[in-house]
């Protein structure tokens, strides 16, 4: 089976979640047109990151009734669509959240589990932490996702390669840092890096894709990205401008290179369960 | 001695400056910028960097020179001028600032510098209404973390696109982008008296100054290791102690707390609210 993936890398008004669901249709229009199968948006990608308190106000429930949802839930039955958002629970807990949408229908919200409080981030101060890491089942296989910080930790995409996602969907909203003499800035060095080496170790599709332009002087890089199960990349976006990526994927590839290297099958579940127990109870 | 590598990727960092200033000047209405132009190297940059967002016919500089100034800075600043082709006003502020010097017979240097500083700081801030076009500001990391300006004055701007780059690194891009030689290679000054040079007045050289800061800010290393590192150790407790002293520059003046939510303690949003 062939996917074909359409990477969102979008800029957005810091709070304005009006006019941020408008480029979304704008940009699920373009990738209609081009015949995707599935558009990934960035983290965050219908409100803007830097929300502090705004949050609250910001927030949205991935739902029918939804005034935000039930466009993008419309627009789902021609496509797959994963939607950066803050979500609110019944208990007004504010998630920085992801959410799968399919069929006109919200098959996975992944709340992000890891939220940076250190440095120039200040998540923690503003959000819920998310207790949750599940694959989950689409038309196109077991897919999972993970948000910005959640990949900076090995444990997550781990768990959902044990987990049985075979596609690994990351967004973020990634401040460039770290700008010395080599090509790219560090952070966009770092975080190719590794999920180009998710890709190779758990013999999975990994995408990602970042927002682009500017929160007061903090600047996202844009450069979506996605690799194959063999780590080998199969589309780069441009860096620091708005841009959809296309990318076809060839499903049967997970095959191939599981035939050859079988890391899945030979990955040591209960030594890693028993040794953590030990670890933990220590 | 560590070798320490101030280099930076001049494409990239010029990139994202620029994107910087179109972003921040544009969201907001804006599509034009002021800029003082010095005739020094950061003003001359900030500057160019300004051309490159917004077009040369929205980049108004302004030259303000005073009597005593020297008069290469008139002249360097015109090299700018006349290179980027951008409009530009020159508005002399010795009538403006020389009553309130005749004030104060005992007037000291500091006294007339911060002065004109500021002086210059409200002919700015007017050509930006007349101009309609945002202060872009020229203050650099080196400057801002040993506090070598005039609050209210040099410092002020709506965006600072140079703030992140030490002295070293503002010259390494300056000779990527083409700013004029005579500006590249004469001795950094704040030109507000005769012979002044920030180096002599500093008493260290921005080369020496911009290795240790970046031991100290961007590694993260403790002063005993910046010592280790080769530093001398009276040098890195004046440099530590400059920039502790100064951070009072580097903030808005505190808000005393009285009620539930206070502006700048739990009333947070980023200037960019809603743009």
């Amino acid at each position: 089976m062939k996917i074909n993936l359409a990477l969102a890398q979008t800029n957005t008004k810091l709070g304005d979640v009006e006019a941020n669901l408008a480029k979304h249709l704008d940009y699920i229009q373009q990738a209609k047109n081009e015949k995707a199968d599935l558009l990934i948006f960035p983290e965050l990608s219908l409100t803007g990151y830097g929300l502090q308190d705004l949050v609250a106000s910001v927030a949205h429930k991935p739902t029918e009734d939804d005034p935000v949802f039930k466009h993008l839930l419309n627009a789902s039955k021609d496509l797959d669509l994963v939607v950066g958002f803050v979500d609110e629970d019944s208990r007004h807990r504010f998630f920085i959240a992801s959410a799968y949408l399919s069929g006109g229908k919200t098959l996975h919200v992944h709340h992000k589990v890891y939220l940076p409080t250190y440095g120039l981030f200040d998540e923690g101060r503003f959000f819920a932490w998310g207790d949750k890491v599940r694959a989950f089942d689409t038309r196109f296989g077991r897919m999972g996702m993970l948000i910005c910080e959640d990949f900076w930790h090995a444990s997550p995409p781990y768990l959902l390669w044990l987990d049985g996602a075979d596609l690994m969907l990351f967004s973020s909203a990634s401040p460039g840092r770290g700008l010395n003499d080599k090509e790219k800035l560090e952070s966009a060095r770092w975080v190719e890096r590794v999920t180009k080496a998710y890709a190779s170790m758990f013999t999975s599709f990994v995408i990602h894709t970042n927002r682009v332009g500017y929160e007061d002087g903090l600047h996202f890089w844009g450069g979506a990205t996605a690799f194959d199960p063999n780590g080998e990349e199969l589309a780069h976006g441009p860096y620091n401008e708005e841009a959809i990526t296309y990318s076809q994927l060839d499903l049967n590839q997970l095959r191939r290179t599981r035939a050859r290297l079988p890391l899945l099958r030979d990955e040591r579940t209960n030594l890693t369960a028993s040794e953590l127990q030990r670890i933990l109870q220590k | 001695m560590t070798a320490i590598n101030l280099t930076i990727n001049p494409e990239l960092a010029r990139e994202i400056l620029v994107g910087f200033i179109k972003s921040e000047v544009t969201r907001v209405g804006f599509s034009k910028a002021v800029i003082g132009l010095s005739g020094g190297l950061d003003s001359a940059l900030s500057c160019a960097l300004a051309v490159e967002a917004l077009g040369k016919e929205n980049v108004l500089a302004v030259r303000m020179p005073y009597r005593a100034s020297n008069k290469n800075s008139l002249e360097h600043a015109q090299l700018l001028i006349d290179q980027l082709g951008v409009p530009s006003k020159t508005i002399e502020i010795t009538e403006m600032v020389e009553p309130l010097f005749k004030l104060d017979a005992e007037i000291s240097n500091l006294r007339k510098g911060n002065i004109m500083a500021r002086e210059r700081m409200i002919v700015l801030y007017d050509q930006s209404e007349a101009f309609k076009g945002l202060v872009i500001g020229t203050s650099n990391k080196t400057e801002i973390l040993l506090g070598y300006s005039t609050m209210y004055g040099d410092s002020a701007s709506a965006l600072n696109p140079l703030g992140d780059l030490y002295k070293t690194q503002i010259r390494q891009l300056s000779r990527a982008m083409n700013i004029p030689t005579p500006i590249l290679e004469k001795a950094p000054s704040a030109d507000l008296w005769a012979d002044q040079t920030d180096e002599k007045e500093l008493g260290f050289t921005y080369a020496e100054v911009d290795q240790l800061l970046y031991l100290l800010v961007d590694q993260r290393y403790s002063p005993q290791e910046a010592s280790e590192a080769g530093f001398d150790e009276k040098f890195v407790h004046a440099v530590m102690k400059r920039i502790q002293r100064f951070q009072y520059k580097r903030m808005q003046p505190p808000i005393a707390k009285i009620s539930n939510r206070t502006i700048g303690y739990d009333f947070l949003y980023l200037r960019d609210w809603g743009t």
